[in-house]
């Protein structure tokens, strides 16, 4: 099932995923271990609320000045000697990327993690037109060797066990035998990929954040793949999209503290990574052509609408996924999305339309653990709240995609009837009776009812209400 | 007929702009330690992530280095030829014999395979070091290329203590970084490393598995 | 600054299903010298249309609620997710409409009830019950929107012969987030699976909340399983331990 083809359905792929126990067992204990260890970066409440506090007014000023903010990282870019590239669409952003190497005859291609990359589906792009793109990151490296996608924005092998792991490098990496040691894991992937460094005709990245003041990209890591496929080979090409970028160079400090405490539970990530052109003039390595590719894909859409445009100031940590129940109890795949999690149901149904993925908005009990850990203060569940609100009604106020698209008649007239219950005192009184009279007679054999008694007793109305005990005890009315 | 640029910007400038309240950087402008204190935490936050440090005299330091090359086992060191911590070092390699030296003076292109198969270390000095989270600041130059902290598994890097500062915030401001920067700066605060198995910590699996910083 | 008299709004759950908790609230109110005024008129406010994105039926109903509460006194409520949608989501549910003064200065009123008990009414709890372990789940929207941690444990503290045995997961969500429990039935129902495991693993006999429709959700689920632990409002708790007999 694929959100592509409009099938995605978070009901059935959520229970199916429920009934697998490594997953769970897997998740949980990644979770706790991601969750505590971030939690031991933010010791001191009041120092975690000034900091957030601050990316957040970062990030909302960049969303303030965004035209602005682009037009000018372009042109440092470009003065800097880095060709800039605008895409609306993934589409577009494929063929940007592939003209580029076809400009250069190059068929070997080394990447980065990078989820616009997911967004784009470049590596199932580029091997259909002949050219091979070859994950390195090791948790990316992991999954494509096995064909999937990942399960968590900056964890992508984090469903993976190492007995998996190490029975996919036994099977499918030459020379490798079977171990589950993790250091030796390590090493076959050290010895794999420096090859593929090595002969890379280009390399792929991603951006965490663009720095419009300077004309730099900068960028995140802990392994070094990262530095490997943008100084190795002869062609870097970057994706962000176009919510990326910052207003300073100074900016940039507060904001990586924040991703990396918030995303790994490190003070800080191995390589910092500043790009700001090509080899310079004197100089014995790096690229000679690097490549910024812009892309919308829905973006701008969001931008336009001030109820949920703070979507747009995700800095991409993952945070929220590590602290929510509902993804940690069914995972990433579930989701069936590029972004899962709490984030990405509030995006996935912008860029996708909720005409196709409704089901996002509602899989949430709205328990408000991602909005406490989120370094940039997006109102998450306020906007699940909104796109609820827009799935259920088809309004020309409403800027979002497909609004209107998960709209239910019969819902609608259960919260009509729930509305004349509740806005006459009368009918609630009556409704308050019907309860007491019928209650015991509903079995719970279906719908709502048998929903919740699969794992619970009916709830029994109390033989007097609240309002009866009141009107006995005589308290005042007014 | 408006191109993709123009689309998207156009789009963008058609929305009213969203508010946004100035930011207040206090909570990391203030972070400041001791010359001596900067050093120390410098030291425990790299140590925790299996950086090692080797301290040396700042009169004697490549004599120092070589000789821990060559107890390493490292038959050769890549550097780059034209900086003065290089030539130093170079000079007390040639004057013992060992380890030898793997010149970092022409393009990639003539070297690559050399600096991927062969050489067993890369030295570089470091521009300066941030005591906040025990990081080393790489200068990249025509004198001292981006691959020798990256290539070969092992790096070392000589750090004055004196250059020491507080936080990324102060070091980027006080250089005035804003005005421009060359076409790579590169931070690093330990050896290459991974938790994506298992979330099981792993040394050394794309950059070098080992960073031996030598404090002067 | 202790008021002469308050608002009581029961919240629905707590008037249909745990009607003695309502009624605890009050008498735990009464006790302090404050006259408790309980309009009777009362529904709901609102808050399952409004999470569902049903805003226009939402605040048809939140209308009527706001004009039976027209004194400027504090409205007290006894959960904190009810609370919650009053003092937090009524202005923006209200945001443009002729009516929006009048919910924004509603809303300032609205004090979830352990909060009014020890911040306002600086409450002290005289333990007149035998020795009880009890375990606390903290219910989302009480803390995360209306912050509810000190003051309930600060209460709970008060009662000398109880101790709180706490959960491994005091913080993590029942499941039941309304409507959420019957739209996705297989993802809360794990929920307080977990939840129940953890209730029964802390030996507690009961297990504590400030909101009763956590307590609807896990009360059920313990008693589908058979587990010996109940379900109980920490208002009704507080008033069973310390009334006098």
């Amino acid at each position: 099932m694929s959100a592509e083809t409009g099938s995605a359905d978070f009901h059935a792929s959520s229970s199916k995923a429920l009934l697998d126990p490594s997953l769970r067992a897997n998740f949980r204990r990644a979770m706790d271990g991601l969750m505590a260890k971030r939690a031991a970066q933010f010791p001191d409440p009041a120092e975690w609320e000034a900091l957030r506090s601050l990316a957040a007014s970062i990030r909302a000023r960049t969303l303030a000045k965004l035209p602005e903010l682009l037009d000018a990282l372009e042109t440092r870019c470009a003065a800097n000697g880095i060709r800039v590239h605008w895409a609306e669409t993934t589409d577009d952003a494929n063929e940007i990327v592939l003209g580029i190497l076809r400009a250069r005859g190059a068929t070997r291609l080394v990447k980065g993690k990078s989820m616009v990359s997911e967004e784009m589906h470049l590596n199932d792009f580029l091997e259909k037109n002949g050219v091979e793109s070859l994950e390195s990151d090791l948790g990316e490296y992991i999954i494509q060797l096995d064909g999937e996608t990942p399960s968590h924005i900056i964890m992508p092998a984090i469903h993976k066990s190492r007995q998996q792991i190490a029975r996919l490098f036994g099977e499918k990496i030459r020379g490798a035998e079977y171990t589950e040691d993790v250091d030796a894991l390590t090493a076959t992937a050290r010895r794999v990929l420096r090859r593929k460094f090595f002969e890379a005709e280009a390399g792929v990245s991603g951006v965490n954040i663009a720095v419009a003041e300077t004309g730099t990209l900068v960028l995140v890591e802990n392994e070094g793949n990262g530095r490997m496929s943008t100084h190795v080979p002869p062609v870097h090409i970057a994706l962000m999209g176009i919510e990326k970028v910052v207003e300073k160079l100074e900016d940039v400090a507060p904001i990586l503290t924040v991703l990396t405490r918030s995303a790994t539970g490190q003070p800080v990530s191995t390589y910092l990574n500043l790009i700001s052109g090509p080899r310079g003039p004197g100089e014995k390595d790096g690229p000679g052509e690097v490549h910024l590719v812009i892309l919308d894909n829905g973006r701008s859409r969001i931008f336009a609408d001030q109820e949920v445009a703070a979507t747009l100031r995700c800095i991409r940590c993952g945070a929220c996924m590590n602290y929510c129940p509902v993804y940690t109890r069914v995972g990433g795949h579930a989701y069936e999305a590029v972004y899962p999690g709490p984030i990405g149901s509030i995006l996935t149904p912008q860029t996708e339309g909720l005409a196709k993925r409704h089901d996002l908005p509602h899989a949430s009990s709205l328990c408000h653990a991602c909005v406490e850990v989120c370094p940039v203060k997006i109102p998450i569940t306020q906007i699940l709240v909104t796109l609820r609100k827009e799935s259920a009604h088809a309004s020309p106020e409403f800027l979002v995609k497909g609004a209107g698209g998960g709209r239910d008649r019969l819902e609608d007239l259960a919260w009509w009837g729930w509305r004349m219950a509740h806005v006459s005192p009368l009918l609630y009184k009556a409704m308050s009776l019907g309860l007491r009279v019928f209650g015991p007679l509903l079995k719970g054999g279906a719908g709502p009812l048998k929903a919740w008694t699969q794992a619970r007793t009916m709830p029994r109305r109390a033989p007097r209400t609240l309002h009866d005990l009141a009107s006995e005890k005589g308290l005042p009315d007014a | 007929m408006p191109d993709a640029r123009e689309r998207i910007l156009g789009r963008l400038r058609a929305v009213k702009p969203h508010a946004f309240t100035p930011s207040d950087f206090s909570i990391v402008e203030t972070k400041t330690w001791s010359p001596a204190a900067r050093l120390e935490r410098l030291r425990t936050a790299m140590a925790a992530v299996r950086t090692e440090f080797l301290d040396a005299a700042a009169h004697d330091w490549p004599e120092t280095v070589r000789a821990f090359l060559v107890a390493q086992g490292a038959r050769n060191v890549a550097y780059g030829p034209a900086t003065e911590a290089g030539r130093l070092l170079a000079a007390a390699c040639t004057r013992a014999g060992a380890p030898a030296l793997v010149p970092y003076d022409r393009p990639v292109e003539d070297l690559k395979a050399t600096l991927f198969d062969d050489v067993d270390a890369g030295f570089t000095a470091v521009r300066c070091a941030i005591a906040d989270t025990g990081t080393l600041v790489l200068w990249p130059s025509p004198e001292e290329p981006r691959l020798l902290s990256l290539v070969p598994p092992l790096h070392v890097a000589l750090l004055s203590a004196a250059t020491i500062r507080d936080t990324l915030l102060s070091v980027l401001r006080d250089e005035g970084w804003a005005k421009g920067l060359p076409p790579n700066v590169v931070l690093v605060s330990g050896p290459s490393k991974t938790a994506d198995i298992e979330q099981t910590l792993a040394y050394g699996v794309h950059g070098p598995k080992r960073l031996v910083v030598v404090v002067i | 600054m202790k008021p002469e008299a308050v608002y009581f709004f029961g919240t629905c759950v707590v008037d249909l299903f745990f009607p003695e908790a309502g009624l605890a609230g009050i008498e735990l109110l009464k006790r302090e010298g404050v006259r408790v005024i309980f309009p009777r008129g009362q529904t709901c406010c609102a808050q399952p249309p409004f999470n569902c994105g049903h805003h226009a039926e939402a605040r048809a109903v939140a209308r009527v609620q706001i004009a039976l509460f027209p004194r400027d006194l504090p409205v007290v409520v006894p959960s904190g997710s009810c609370a919650g949608m009053m003092r937090h989501h009524y202005p923006e549910l209200f945001a443009g409409e002729p009516d929006e003064a009048a919910a924004i200065a509603f809303a300032g009123r609205v004090v979830e009830l352990t909060q009014f008990l020890v911040n306002v009414l600086g409450v002290r709890l005289t333990d007149r019950g035998g020795p009880e372990t009890v375990t606390w789940h903290s219910s989302c929207h009480g803390l995360r929107e209306m912050g509810l941690e000190a003051e309930p444990k600060g209460l709970l503290a008060q009662l000398g012969n109880v101790r709180v045995a706490p959960l491994t997961r005091e913080r993590e969500c029942c499941g039941f987030g309304g409507t959420f429990s019957v739209r996705y039935p297989d993802i809360s129902s794990a929920m307080v699976a977990d939840k129940v495991a953890d209730v029964v693993q802390s030996g507690a006999s009961v297990v504590l909340s400030a909101d009763a429709a956590c307590l609807l959700n896990i009360g059920g689920a313990l008693e589908k399983t058979g587990a010996a632990a109940r379900p109980m409002h920490l208002a009704e708790f507080l008033w069973e331990r310390t009334r006098e007999r």
